[in-house]
């Protein structure tokens, strides 16, 4: 195991008038993640996921617990677990007026590599990260997804065992988020270990090799995503419809194959044990009451559904 | 050295960022640029209580305060840039890496100094067109103690801007402290008899800044064998060593 943590907690103290609020941000996080593999940590904001990185990139120190990277104590060799990881932050690292090539040279020259060394890092990055066309102009010049792609180099610019990657795709086009996808399937077939941090389902389930699903602190499901999914038994209905969606899903609530329903914007979402006799009867009991039914789809579960399953709560609307 | 090769590195790049935003160094210089201008003219008579007849006279009292001026409010502002950078990721980024906590703030600070002195040689050459004399010597020797108090002011701006981290609550915090520092120091006006009454000469003394500024003046003045002096040297290095050692243990400490 590259990564293993036990029982994780770190709480934060905020002062609001004379009362003091404490905020149990991670709550006893036990994870175990083999080297090699892109591993996400899915979850709404606020759910404890940039705390537990943070943690694990000597940022912060845990209150309890404890936790090995790449074979050291977090909390005795903290300088040491330096060298072996690579971390990039959910708001971006860099400059205004300096330019990405700079960037990657300070970068490299900060883990006390030589300077003829750096030149050659920067420009091998520059290569793989397809800066190379815009590597001598500054910083501010770049779009979102060039200026994250420049944080992610400078986050492995030293070749780290393990990259933690704060939300690595947020607010990214879906272009540039596939291109991000790309690079960080690069860094594993290069055999570092990633560790990402998501709130996108999708993104998890398409680039991660296990997830953990994380809500107030705590890890409540963890497996490979399509386990995950096993789960979940059944299907998902969704419907559409044009207006009048609260009478629809009074009516839809009580029959006896609906497990469990939803709302999601102009949608209500079903979960039923077969989809292929659930929407007929769907389809009856709307037109029955004279409501339009726009469209209806019959999904496999998804890592939503199962978020929806352990906390009770839809990703999105968490 | 590790610490060595740490600080050039985060030196090197603040340089660097100063020389593609040159305009701040010359905003610096502007206000005590308008001292000179449009204060100094009223000082031969304004000070002739303490004896002096001529412009040069003047000058030599009222230029080292405004150059201990220039590094107190050049250094204690400095917080801002690092609230930008704070928020930027880059401070983030740099402690992630092995780098040493302490360079990440001399780094810082040393740019500071140096920018200062530029600046301090700006404003002096300037007193110079307008009729300031002084030994070269003795000039450097200040010199030496602005880079000094630079050291150690943006030192504590960058330790109390890394624990407030926004700029709403460190700018107020900034100008509140720093008045009465400028006042009890005897910038402006030499506090000392027969002009200030007693009990002023008795804050005056528990504030830094007002040996810092005796000290320059006496080195300004020539009177480089004048206790002033070497107080002064010595009261702003001890307090540099100290400002620097809790600042770094800022960027050393986990901040949220």
């Amino acid at each position: 195991m590259i990564i293993e943590t036990k029982n994780l907690r770190k709480s934060f103290h905020s002062r609001q008038g004379r009362k003091i609020k404490t905020v149990e941000a991670v709550c006893g996080v036990d994870m175990a993640i083999a080297e090699g593999e892109i591993f996400g940590f899915l979850g709404p904001n606020g759910a404890g996921k940039t705390t537990t990185l943070r943690i694990l990139a000597t940022l912060i120190e845990p209150d309890e617990g404890m936790a090995t990277i790449a074979g050291v104590d977090l909390r005795r060799e903290p300088g040491e677990v330096r060298r072996r990881i690579g971390y990039v932050a959910q708001g971006g690292s860099t400059w205004d007026e300096v330019s990405a090539r700079e960037e990657l040279i300070l970068q490299a020259r900060m883990y006390g590599i030589s300077k003829t060394e750096a030149n050659k890092r920067a420009d091998r990055a520059l290569e793989v990260f397809q800066l190379t066309e815009f590597a001598d102009r500054k910083c501010k010049t770049y779009s979102g997804g060039q200026r994250r792609r420049v944080d992610v180099a400078l986050g492995v610019i030293h070749e780290p065992r393990v990259a933690f990657l704060d939300e690595p795709t947020t607010g990214l086009d879906p272009q540039s988020r596939a291109h991000m996808w790309e690079e960080i399937r690069r860094l594993r077939h290069e055999g570092m270990t990633v560790f990402i941090t998501t709130h996108y389902m999708d993104e998890a389930d398409a680039l991660c090799d296990r997830v953990a699903i994380i809500d107030n602190g705590e890890i409540v499901a963890e497996g490979t995503p399509a386990a995950l999914k096993r789960q979940i038994s059944g299907e998902v209905v969704t419907v559409g419809l044009d207006g009048e969606i609260s009478t629809a899903s009074e009516m839809l609530e009580t029959k006896p194959y609906v497990r469990k329903l939803e709302i999601c914007e102009e949608n209500l979402r079903l979960y039923v044990e077969e989809g292929a006799t659930a929407v007929p009867q769907i389809m009856r009991t709307l037109e029955g009451a004279h409501l339009m039914l726009k469209s209806i789809t019959i999904h496999r579960p998804s890592l939503d559904d199962v978020f929806l399953a352990k906390t009770g709560r839809s990703l999105r609307e968490a | 050295m590790k610490l060595i090769h740490d600080t050039w590195l985060i030196f090197q790049r603040q340089a660097l960022l100063q020389v593609r935003e040159p305009a701040w160094v010359f905003i610096g210089i502007f206000q005590p640029v308008l001292y000179l201008l449009l204060f100094a003219p009223l000082l031969r008579p304004a000070l002739a209580p303490l004896g002096v007849t001529t412009e040069a006279e003047a000058y030599r009292i009222f230029v080292p305060g405004l150059l201990v001026l220039l590094a107190i409010f050049g250094g204690l502002f400095k917080g801002f840039g690092l609230i930008a950078e704070l928020r930027a990721g880059i401070i983030e980024r740099s402690r992630v890496t092995p780098i040493s906590r302490l360079a990440l703030l001399l780094g810082r600070s040393l740019r500071d100094a140096i920018v200062l002195v530029a600046q301090a040689g700006i404003v002096t050459m300037l007193a110079v067109c307008f009729g300031f004399t002084a030994h070269l010597g003795h000039i450097l020797l200040a010199f030496l103690m602005l880079a000094l108090i630079a050291l150690m002011t943006s030192s504590i701006s960058y330790g109390v801007a890394l624990k407030v981290r926004n700029e709403d609550t460190f700018a107020p915090l900034m100008n509140t402290t720093s008045l009465p520092l400028f006042l009890l120091s005897g910038i402006m006006l030499p506090i000392t008899e027969p002009f200030a009454p007693e009990w002023l000469i008795a804050v005056a003394r528990f504030n830094p800044f007002y040996w810092t500024v005796e000290g320059t003046r006496a080195l300004f003045a020539g009177n480089i064998a004048d206790s002033s002096v070497w107080q002064g040297l010595l009261i702003t290095l001890v307090l540099a060593t100290a400002a620097i050692f809790w600042s770094a243990r800022s960027f050393a400490r986990s901040v949220r």
